[in-house]
C-alpha cells in the first residue's frame, strides 16, 4: 500500500542532505580554488588555508545528520514505518530549515572563507582573526540544525 | 557565478601583491647614491631580468613577467585588451611614420599589443588596411592621408591618439565590468585634461581642441575646451567643479606635479581592488600597479643617470599601489 507519510518524510530527509550537500560542495570548491592559489605562491600556508577551506563543508555534514535522524525516526533504517500523512508533512517541514539555510550559508561562508584566505596570503600572522569571519556564518547553520533536529524529535512524540 | 571564475587567480595575485614595490622601497631608490646602487636594490628585490647593467632589459623583463603570469592565470586574455589598445595604436603611429620616413627603426615598437607588430607594419607598408580592426582602419586611413597631404606629424598623432582613447573607452564600456569601465573613463578623462592643459599652454585653437578631446562621462568637453582657450588657470578652475578637483591644486603647483597627479589618479581609484577577493578587478589592478611601478623605476633610474637632485626625482615618482 502507498504510504504517503513516509514519502513526504523521506522527501524532507533527501532535501536536507541534498541542498546542504550541494551548498557545501560549491563552498568547499570555491575555497579550495582560492587556497590552491595561495599555496602555489607560498606552500608554507597549506595548513592555514586548508582549515579555511573546510569551514563551508560542515553544512553538508549537518544535512546528512538531519537526513539520517529523519530516516531513523520514520523507520526506514529499521523498525516500524507507520507514518501518517500529517506526520510525514511535519517531518518534511522540519527538514526545510537545514535544507535552505544549509545551502545558502555554505555558499556565503565560502565567500567569507575566500576573503579570509586572501587575508592569510597577505598577513599569515592574522590567521586567528581570519578564521573568525567565516566561522560567524556557521552560527546560522548550527541554528538551523538545532531547530530541524528539535522539530524531528518532537514530531516523533506526537500522537497524530 | 562570473565572479567566482578567478578565485585561484585572485588568491595568487594576493600573494604576489606582497612583492610589489611599496613607498618606502621607492624612497630607498630615490635616496640611493646612483643608478648602479638602484639596480643592486632592485636585483635584491627579485628584478633579475636582462644583463647586470642593462636597466631597459630588466624593465622589459619585468613587464614580460606580469603578462606571463596573467597568461598563466586567465584563459581568455581578451579581457585585458582594453589595456593593450594604447600599445596597438602606438605601433600604428610608429609604422605610419616609419613608412613615411622610408627608414627602418626596430626599437620604436611596443611588444605587448593585441595585434602583432609585423601585421600592422605590413598593412601600412602595403597600404592594405583591411586586415586591421575597423576602428583602427579608419583612423589609420585618416592619419596616413593627413600625413601625406600636410606632412604634419602632430596631426597624424592626434588622429591616432583620439582613436586609441575612443577604443579604450568603448572597450571598457562593452566589457560589462565596472572596474574596466572605470579604467576606460579615467584614461580618457586624464588624457582630456592633459590635452586641455597643454592646449592652454601652447594657445591652440578651438578647432584643434574639438578634434583632440574625446567624449567621456565625467567631463563636459565644451566647458573644458572653453577653459583651455582662456588659460591654464581657467582649466584649473573648471577642474575644481568636477570629480577631479584635487588635480587643480597640482596643476597650480607645477607641470610635473600635474603629470604625476594624472598617473596617480588611476592608482588611487583602483586601490579598493586590494580588498576585493572576487572577479577580474584585482588582476587588472595588479597589471596597472606593475605598469606604474615600472614607470616609477624608469623615472628614478633616468633621474639618477642624469644627476637630478633627489627632490626633483621624488616629485616625479608615482604613488604606489601597496
Amino acid at each position: 500500500m502507498l504510504n504517503i507519510g513516509v514519502i513526504l518524510a523521506l522527501l524532507g530527509a533527501v532535501l536536507a542532505a541534498l541542498c546542504a550537500g550541494i551548498g557545501s560542495s560549491i563552498g568547499v570548491g570555491m575555497a579550495g580554488e582560492a587556497a590552491a592559489g595561495v599555496v602555489t605562491e607560498d606552500p608554507a600556508q597549506f595548513s592555514k588555508v586548508l582549515l579555511l577551506q573546510l569551514l563551508p563543508g560542515t553544512q553538508g555534514i549537518y544535512g546528512l545528520l538531519i537526513g539520517f535522524v529523519t530516516l531513523t525516526q520514520i523507520g526506514i533504517m529499521g523498525g516500524s514505518s507507520d507514518v501518517s500523512v500529517v506526520k510525514g508533512m511535519l517531518y518534511l517541514v522540519a527538514c526545510l530549515p537545514m535544507a535552505f539555510v544549509g545551502y545558502k550559508s555554505a555558499i556565503r561562508q565560502a565567500q567569507a572563507s575566500v576573503a579570509s584566505i586572501g587575508l592569510v596570503a597577505k598577513r599569515p600572522d592574522q590567521f586567528g582573526k581570519a578564521m573568525i569571519f567565516p566561522a560567524m556564518v556557521e552560527t546560522y547553520a548550527i541554528l538551523a540544525l538545532l531547530i530541524s533536529i528539535l522539530a524531528i524529535f518532537g514530531i516523533g512524540g506526537l500522537a497524530i | 557565478m562570473a565572479q567566482n571564475q578567478y578565485l585561484y587567480a585572485v588568491a595568487r595575485i594576493r600573494s604576489r601583491e606582497l612583492r610589489l614595490l611599496n613607498a618606502s622601497f621607492m624612497e630607498q631608490l630615490v635616496t640611493a647614491p646612483d643608478a648602479a646602487a638602484c639596480m643592486r636594490l632592485l636585483r635584491d628585490k627579485g628584478w633579475d631580468g636582462g644583463e647586470p647593467e642593462d636597466s631597459d632589459g630588466m624593465l622589459a623583463e619585468e613587464q614580460k613577467k606580469t603578462w606571463g603570469l596573467m597568461k598563466e592565470l586567465v584563459k581568455d586574455m581578451s579581457v585585458f585588451d582594453v589595456f593593450l589598445y594604447v600599445n596597438d595604436y602606438h605601433n600604428l603611429k610608429a609604422a605610419i611614420k616609419e613608412c613615411k620616413s622610408k627608414n627602418a627603426f626596430s626599437n620604436i615598437y611596443l611588444s605587448q599589443g593585441t595585434i602583432p607588430v609585423a601585421d600592422i607594419r605590413k598593412a601600412v607598408e602595403e597600404n592594405d588596411l583591411s586586415s586591421l580592426p575597423e576602428g583602427m582602419r579608419n583612423s589609420a586611413q585618416e592619419a596616413m592621408k593627413a600625413l601625406l597631404h600636410t606632412g604634419d606629424g602632430q596631426l597624424c598623432d592626434m588622429i591616432i591618439d583620439r582613436a586609441a582613447l575612443e577604443a579604450v573607452r568603448q572597450a571598457g564600456e562593452q566589457s560589462g565590468n565596472e572596474f574596466l569601465k572605470l579604467y576606460g573613463e579615467l584614461t580618457v578623462a586624464a588624457a582630456d585634461i592633459k590635452i586641455a592643459v597643454r592646449a592652454a599652454r601652447t594657445k591652440k585653437t578651438r578647432a584643434f581642441l574639438e578634434k583632440a578631446l574625446v567624449e567621456c562621462g565625467t567631463l563636459n568637453l565644451k566647458a573644458l575646451a572653453d577653459a583651455a582657450l582662456e588659460s591654464e588657470e581657467a582649466v584649473a578652475a573648471y577642474l575644481e567643479k568636477t570629480d577631479y578637483e584635487d588635480g587643480a591644486q597640482e596643476l597650480r603647483k607645477s607641470p610635473s606635479a600635474f603629470e604625476r597627479w594624472c598617473d596617480n589618479l588611476l592608482i588611487r581609484r583602483i586601490r579598493p581592488q586590494l580588498h576585493n577577493p572576487f572577479g577580474i578587478g584585482p588582476l587588472a589592478a595588479y597589471i596597472l600597479a606593475r605598469d606604474s611601478e615600472i614607470k616609477s623605476v624608469r623615472i628614478i633610474l633616468a633621474g639618477k643617470r642624469n644627476g637630478l637632485p633627489e627632490t626633483a626625482i621624488r616629485e616625479r615618482v608615482r604613488e604606489t599601489y601597496v
